[in-house]
């Protein structure tokens, strides 16, 4: 059958056939790295393109349908006018820092990617710690934004930077606390067993109202770590004109841009992971019949499927919300959002021990 | 090269500069916030605001000076640039100075005509002001939906004025033109159809919890602050103090109509909001009473082909959708007035900013902004 898992297992055997050990590693890695990139540049385009249409949609606008077929070939007129610009670096900005920090957030989001599954045995790094890499990481990417803030010597970005900084800090907590319930209910920090264990059903149907408190907390402080309305207030855009990107253009732009589209492809990816299973078609308990049927839909389209459905969710509330005030914002995380999460977390371990969920 | 250092070394803080271990930051003369442009400097220690200092004069046009050398009838059609989004009602004010000074009757039809642009003038200005007031504390749908109404208002006025945002409609002795033709059957539709859309904005913004947790308890003024400040419209109707001059000093037929004038006793940022949305009914109110009982007749008196104003000083005022805009004109009895003042909204009502700005975040500054509907060639004329 041809599936993704076979193609990767039949690359490398072949690979293994002919060559060493050594050498295979370094043109899987070569092979991965390629379509990682890929994988970002298609990312870019469509998050952005969907982005676009999602809120014309909502504004009663008809959105790019000019460039290409519909529209599709917008993004990529943008990107390429944004590869031939200048990248201007301003006056008294700190050079090196000023050029570091887009790469930095690039080289973050590209991490990330490494323990997500697609489907089932597709998976860059079957690393056992996952979840916690996965969070690790993430919070690396708010160096970038300071940085960027910090060196273009602008008051606006300086401002924008350290909202940026208290914001991703804040929240971080409450993101890491509602993933901390699915990994006690699942015993395992690793994608694929959390992945596994809902084979008999998303954590989401399983884990009653504790699980649905935590998904709705992960919902907000992801929507709020990746700089997105109604927490964009590192941007900001009617009072600080674009915050800590304000004094970039060009290309180095545009990685500011990709990279706050990769990001929260990564963290709706790691929602429908830790949430809606994944790649795992939607399996009820032991209704053979049920769940046979739609393991013929292949994971791939479940995955993205579930992604892409919540990515939708968080442009829905970008072009809705009204933006929340710095002081309300970390208001609504220090006293409502981590005291709930930490409660939460009590009552799924309870959960936990007692065996009460469905099984 | 002129560095941001160098600009912003000319604030009179009472706090101190940036020596003093504030953060100065130039907001404007380019700059989303400002809706124009303005050049707010602003004191900060971190992202509370110490001290505000308008800037103004970047779109000076000197419009009072221009108007000294135009006739009485040429004169109005400037005063449509000052106000662009309520220029009706200000040409109506000049109109109604021109024809105090030279006793016009104005026509019943034309006076009807006259209240029914107002207020159509009124609710686009108010439905824009809405989308922007959203746009200002991060939503920026609602933008795009107010603008769908007002375009709905722009085609009807297109049709009788031949203009969407200059009319220069209403001249001393009535108005230019009579209605088009489709004129009360495309108020209606407007009207029906808004209707529906008020509560939707309602829905989407007003009962919006971030919304209110943004503008409540959010620039404050008291009555007597605002009243000393010279804020008028809405500003002044929010702290609880009647002052729309459509009750107070009627004109053109106001008195005859039933209308309330909307208050709210808190002098938040939100009160602001509520009575302007208060005020999008009653205009629709006032609209409805109007538009089955145009009364035939003439559109315009007979006039003078040359009007002089005999020697003497005529006042005039209006409420246009910021508050009272006053007609001040000087005249020798020549062709052209002796000295024409323009009493503007805006600028009176901009000067409280810095009162109601002050110990609050940045953030809030620019809904604070948005609540008092700056229109800056208003401010600057």
């Amino acid at each position: 059958m041809l599936s993704l898992e076979n193609i990767s297992k039949s690359i490398h055997e072949t690979l293994s056939a002919s060559l060493n050990g050594t050498l295979v590693l370094l043109i899987e890695m070569t092979i991965a790295g390629v379509l990682v990139i890929s994988l970002f540049a298609v990312l870019g385009l469509v998050l952005v393109f969907m982005e676009r249409k999602v809120s014309a949609y909502m504004q009663i606008r008809l959105g790019p349908n000019r460039v290409g077929y519909k529209g599709f070939a917008q993004t990529a007129a943008d990107t390429l006018k944004l590869l031939i610009k200048e990248g201007l670096t301003p006056d008294g900005a700190d050079k090196f820092l000023f050029n570091l920090a887009p790469l930095l957030v690039i080289i973050v989001a590209m991490l990330i990617m490494a323990p997500i599954a697609f489907t089932k045995g597709f998976q860059l790094w079957d690393i056992n710690i996952g979840v916690l890499y996965v969070s690790a990481v993430s919070s690396v990417g708010v160096i970038g934004i300071l940085m960027a803030g910090w060196a273009s010597n602008n008051k606006y970005s300086l401002l924008g930077a350290m909202r940026s900084g208290a914001q991703i800090v804040s929240y971080e907590l409450s993101a890491g606390l509602s993933v901390i319930t699915i990994v006690i209910l699942v015993g395992s920090l690793s994608i694929n067993d959390i992945i596994e264990s809902q084979r008999n059903g998303w954590w989401i149907f399983k884990g009653h109202i504790p699980v649905l408190i935590s998904f709705v907390i992960f919902v907000i402080a992801v929507t709020a770590e990746t700089n997105r309305a109604p927490f964009d207030l590192a941007e900001a855009e009617s009072e600080l004109t674009a915050g800590f990107h304000t004094e970039y253009s060009g290309m180095r732009f545009a990685l500011f841009f990709l990279a706050e589209y990769v990001n929260i492809f990564i963290v709706c990816a790691i929602g429908a992971t830790l949430f809606f299973g994944g790649w795992m078609p939607f399996h009820i308990g032991s209704w053979e019949a049920f769940n046979h049927v739609m393991d013929f839909i292949p994971g791939i389209v479940w995955f993205f499927g579930k992604v892409f459905a919540l990515i939708f969710l968080i442009m829905w509330f970008r072009w809705t919300f009204p933006r929340l005030r710095i002081d309300q914002l970390l208001n609504l995380e220090w006293k409502y959002l981590l005291p709930i999460a930490m409660f939460n977390l009590l009552l799924t371990t309870v959960m936990a021990i007692t065996g009460f969920y469905i099984k | 090269m002129y560095r941001e250092s160098q600009i912003v070394s000319e604030t009179n803080s009472p706090f101190g500069g940036e020596g003093a271990g504030n953060l100065v930051i130039n907001v404007g003369p380019q700059h989303p916030a400002t809706h124009g442009v303005m050049h707010l400097v602003i004191t900060m220690n971190g992202e509370t605001i110490l001290y505000v200092e308008p800037h103004l004069g970047y779109i000076h046009r000197s419009i009072e000076k221009m108007c000294e050398s135009l006739s009485y009838r040429q004169f109005i059609y400037s005063t449509s640039r000052m106000d662009y989004l309520s220029s009706h009602i200000n040409n109506h004010g000049c109109a109604l100075a021109v024809e105090k000074g030279l006793q016009i009757e104005v026509p019943e039809r034309a006076k009807v005509i006259r209240i029914l642009m107002d207020e159509l003038t009124r609710i686009a200005s108010h439905v824009l002001w809405w989308g922007a007031m959203a746009m200002d504390v991060g939503a920026l749908t609602p933008f795009f939906h107010a603008f769908r109404e007002r375009e709905l208002i722009n085609d009807i006025m297109e049709e009788t004025c031949g203009a969407r945002l200059t009319m220069n409609y209403m001249v001393p002795g009535g108005v230019m033109t009579d209605l088009h033709p489709n004129f009360v059957k495309k108020v209606k539709e407007f009207v029906a159809f808004f209707r529906t859309k008020i509560d939707e904005y309602d829905t989407l913004v007003t009962h919006n919890v971030i919304f209110k947790q943004r503008m409540m308890d959010v620039g404050k003024i008291s009555a007597a602050d605002a009243v000393s400040f010279g804020c008028t419209g809405p500003v002044l109707r929010a702290c609880g103090v009647k002052s729309d001059i459509r009750k107070l000093a009627p004109y053109d037929g106001y008195e005859k109509l039933n209308f309330e004038e909307p208050l709210e006793t808190a002098g938040d940022s939100y009160a602001r909001y509520l009575v302007r949305m208060r005020e999008l009914r009653e205009s629709l109110s006032i609209i409805d009473q109007l538009i089955d009982n145009i009364p035939e007749g003439d559109f315009q008196a007979k006039t003078k082909a040359v009007l002089k104003l005999p020697k003497g000083e005529f006042y005039s005022r209006v409420e246009t959708a910021r508050g009272e805009f006053g007609v001040y004109i000087i005249s020798e009895g020549g062709l052209t007035p002796y000295r024409i003042h323009f009493r503007s909204p805006g600028f009176a009502n901009l000067s409280c900013l810095n009162q109601i700005a002050r110990g609050q975040k940045i953030g809030d500054l620019v809904a604070m902004m948005g609540t008092l509907d700056l229109v800056i060639p208003d401010i600057d004329r």
